[in-house]
């Protein structure tokens, strides 16, 4: 009884969560968005608050451009087409300034600076233009209208048009802001700490959390780098694990200086040894507010020290890029954890192993871009309706036989 | 020096060259450890170094610090100055840190990058003045009590003609009378709290304060008065007014808990300055970048200024504000602290077959239990001065919806309240990210704090993290090609296939 009142006191009154999403970021957003579109009574809850994990450590990207052929980028095509009608939907629901993202179609510019890297970039473009992608090679000395200040030392560049940039915060809070307008819950500072299964001891009735027992009818893993964590104490391990990924931002810089999101495709460093490599690509793009990120690093584990040695070789990949931004004043630099799954491809589904527990996570540095599609995909999946992406790239269950 | 040893000293690295920093510095050289002091101004002796400056047939000299003399003549410091922490990161040893440095002009091209390996770490970065926002507060000529100060006495020029001061903390009446002294007209003080507070416990003032201190505020109170400078208390500037600059203000009284009276308006004009201090924020990115744990504000410390991260001391106004001699005694602990434990760690090492340093001579335990007397009478006058001095949330009265909270992103309060109540941000991070509040050229040392106050009034409870905005892993800008070094070998180019930024 005592259990009871409890549960009845923290769910204040209202029905019972059909869905419980667990965490607050882009991707717990997008899926809450998604199921309360279609009437599902949605409780998120984040034990930290609100988009304040990966979503609030990353650059915002929406991209084709980084993708070979296959299930990832078919989900990153959908969720690319499916981000502006989302934010226009948006727009009319809540109002403009609410669903204000910074979204811009501003597109991407791989290029690369030897000619080994060169012939890669175009092979690899020829076959992304055969699954649909938009991607133009420039002739020589072509770059350079699109972006003045790159490097004069550019062999090939390859033009992405579908690539685009929006503020991650503030599109996770828009998803959220919709949710909270069509009667769904959110609370922060709730941990939810296991499921409850009913008396097969498989389907899952509710979560416990460090509020009590919320009864539900699925649960939604949305907990990114932490999403094997949860997963574990659901009952159901799934191999997600954590990468670090290192942003720095310069002083704001006059508007064009940076046109495009840029990035050096022959450029990779791999230092220490293999399991805990660090990787860094030259990414550079600039943001509304003038202020230019530069990116990429990978560096596996929970570790949260930024290291100078990352940093540097940061700085160093933009240089190379962008000689220009040499004399700019590097502002902060920040890091966050990105989710990522041996095959590198998210899980998306329900878990057959507890039927009821649905995974939405393993994006790496991609979930934003992929969000939108993710969110439906689950969706979709969840009231049975036809799938509008191959949902089976993505299932749960194709880790089962691995060893984690 | 102790016996012929090939081996070098420890290294104590101290950052800040104030009181705290270089009585620090000074200790654990006398006690054998080498010492490099990293500063980013030229001199030493810190906010207190700077006066006094005298005029000599019209040119501005400054007379040396004590403290810079003994520093100089200490052949164990190296003294960085103009030195910029932009990194710690912990390494290569336990206990150990890697302290990246930038040594030059602020704005030069090429400052050299240099790289220091801390046996062990005493931060004394200090604190800077706390300003509160109010309509107007972004217009030029509305200044930091401090900035005003520093004005005053290293260049002995006055930052306006007809200036105000308002805030709170005795510090507000040094600003004045240095305000006097380069001739301008101090049209007002106003003190928004109630320092009659001292008196109730004036024992406590005398004993840990000392007697100085009474006698200086008398000294402050007479400079005043010779001046015919008005002392309001309960009293504050609540807004600013003027086209361009500032060219008038308006002083409300307050009530407890500093809501304006209504009806108490009074507008001054004309105005041509206002100086403003709430007290001090203390520079918490390099601790926080070591790991230390800070609480309300200040980093934790146990009885001998160690933080509790293993060969990370913190002294001065990192731990309390209470003033010059207690932020010395505090960093005169900080030092002898460290070389105590380098040289327990040297001995263990040493029994231990290796000795990674020679030459240290610890302090005697006598020593250090006087020098912690002293550091805990400071503590106490830091204490009663800090309730003497609250900040009670009714200054959030004074704001209006299109007040900018955060100066360099022009983030109004109604956009701050936004991205708060409608967007639900509940957390400094997210947050900073939904409104651009702390986003810009000062990385959140001027609104950081106020915004997390505002943002807790909004959410009825605090806001999680208040201490992201302190969260500096670059503590420092760093020009993009400093931080790039030269350029590469030819080496480190692979021919790998284009690689994502997604999956990479």
């Amino acid at each position: 009884m005592r259990v009871l009142r409890k549960e009845r006191e923290y769910i204040n009154g209202a029905a019972d969560a059909d869905v419980v999403v667990v965490g607050s970021g882009i991707v717990g957003a997008a899926c809450a968005e998604s199921l309360t579109r279609r009437g599902a009574q949605v409780l998120v809850l984040d034990r930290g608050p609100l988009a304040a994990g990966t979503t609030a450590c990353g650059e915002g990207n929406l991209l084709v451009s980084g993708r070979a052929p296959g299930p990832g980028l078919a989900l990153a095509q959908a969720s690319l087409r499916r981000w502006p009608r989302l934010l226009a939907a948006l727009r009319e629901e809540l109002g403009p300034g609410r669903a204000e993202c910074e979204y811009e179609a501003k597109g991407g510019l791989v290029v690369a600076t030897d000619d080994p890297s060169g012939i890669a970039l175009r092979a690899f473009a020829a076959a992304q233009r055969a699954a649909g992608v938009d991607a133009r090679e420039l002739a020589q000395g072509e770059a350079a209208a699109y972006e003045p200040h790159l490097t004069p030392g550019v062999r090939a560049a390859v033009h992405y048009p579908e690539d685009a940039q929006l503020q991650p915060v503030l599109a996770a809070t828009s998803l959220l802001a919709a949710v909270r307008a069509r009667g769904g819950r959110i609370r922060t500072d709730v941990e939810v700490t296991g499921v409850e299964t009913g008396r097969d001891g498989q389907r899952i009735v509710g979560v416990r959390t460090s509020e009590g027992r919320v009864p539900c009818g699925a649960v939604v893993n949305a907990c990114g780098p932490w999403a094997g964590q949860f997963a574990a104490a659901a009952g159901a391990p799934l191999p997600v694990l954590p990468r670090q990924g290192t942003v720095l931002v310069t002083a704001p810089l006059p508007h064009g200086t940076v046109r495009h999101k840029v990035y050096d495709a022959g450029y990779v460093r791999a230092v220490g040894n293999a399991d805990a490599a660090l990787q860094v690509a030259a990414v550079v793009e600039a943001t509304q507010a003038g202020t230019v990120l530069i990116g990429s690093s990978r560096r596996a584990g929970f570790d949260a020290t930024l290291r100078a040695d990352v940093l540097r070789a940061l700085a160093r990949g933009a240089a190379r890029l962008f000689p220009v931004l040499g004399g700019v004043p590097v502002m902060r630099a920040y890091g966050g954890f990105r989710p990522y799954t041996p095959d590198h491809l998210p899980v998306v589904g329900e878990d057959p192993r507890r039927p009821g527990l649905w995974h939405a996570t393993g994006h790496e540095g991609a979930g934003i871009g992929l969000a939108a599609a993710t969110g439906e995909l689950l969706a979709e999946l969840w009231a049975g309706e036809p799938p509008h992406v191959d949902p089976e790239p993505f299932r749960a269950g194709r880790f089962a036989s691995a060893a984690f | 020096m102790s016996g012929p040893s090939l081996i070098p000293s420890p290294l104590v690295v101290v950052v800040g060259a104030g009181p705290a920093g270089s009585r620090a510095a000074l200790s654990a050289a006398r006690c054998g450890a080498r010492v490099v002091l990293v500063d980013s101004s030229e001199r030493v002796g810190g906010r207190y170094g700077r006066r006094p400056a005298a005029v000599t047939d019209g040119e501005v000299t400054s007379v040396t610090h004590p403290l810079e003399v003994a520093v100089a003549v200490q052949h164990r410091i190296e003294h960085l100055a103009g030195a910029t922490v932009w990194a710690l990161e912990p390494g290569p040893a336990p206990g150990r840190h890697l302290v990246h440095l930038q040594q030059g002009p602020a704005d030069d091209r090429g400052r050299p990058v240099r790289t220091l390996t801390a046996d062990a770490l005493v931060l004394c970065t200090g604190a800077f003045d706390r300003t509160l926002p109010f309509p107007g507060w972004e217009l030029p000529g509305v200044v930091t009590a401090g900035a005003a100060q520093a004005l005053a006495e290293g260049q002995r020029t006055a930052v306006g003609a007809r200036a105000v001061v308002s805030g709170t903390g005795p510090f507000l009446l040094p600003v004045a009378l240095s305000l006097l002294d380069v001739g301008a007209h101090v049209l007002g003080v106003y003190e928004a709290g109630n320092p009659a507070r001292w008196l109730r416990s004036p024992a406590a003032a005398l004993r840990d304060g000392g007697p100085g201190r009474l006698a200086e505020l008398g000294s402050y109170a007479a400079g005043l008065a010779r001046g015919r400078v008005p002392y309001r208390t309960r009293h504050a500037v609540v807004a600013a007014h003027g086209r361009d600059r500032v060219e008038a203000v308006t002083v409300a009284r307050l009530d407890a808990g500093w809501h304006p009276v209504p009806g108490s308006e009074q507008r001054l004009a004309p105005v041509d300055a206002v100086c403003v201090g709430y007290g001090f924020t203390p520079q918490l990115e390099l601790p926080l970048a070591a790991g230390c744990a800070v609480r309300d504000g200040h980093v934790v410390i146990d009885g001998r200024q160690a933080t509790t991260v293993p060969g990370v001391y913190a002294a001065g106004e990192l731990t309390g504000i209470a003033g010059a001699p207690a932020a010395a005694a505090e960093g005169e602990l900080a030092g002898l602290s460290a070389v105590a434990d380098l040289a327990e760690r040297q001995w263990v090492a040493a029994a231990g077959g290796t000795a990674p340093g020679a030459g240290l001579t610890p302090p005697p335990p006598a020593r250090l239990a006087a020098v912690a007397a002293r550091v805990r009478s400071g503590q106490r006058f830091g204490q009663a001065l800090a309730r003497a001095h609250p900040v009670p949330g009714g200054w959030r009265g004074w704001l209006r919806e299109d007040t900018l909270v955060c100066r360099c992103e022009e983030v109004s309060y109604g956009e701050l309240r936004d991205a708060v109540v409608a967007r639900g941000a509940d957390g400094m991070r997210a947050l900073k990210l939904a409104c651009r509040a702390g986003l810009g050229a000062c990385q959140g040392r001027v609104c950081g704090r106020n915004t997390a106050e505002l943002a807790a009034a909004f959410l009825g409870a605090p806001v999680a993290d208040p201490h992201a905005m302190d969260r500096r892993p670059l503590a420092h800008p760093v020009r993009l090609g400093d931080l790039a070094g030269p350029p590469d070998g030819a080496g480190d180019v692979t021919s790998d296939p284009p690689v994502s930024p997604d999956t990479r």
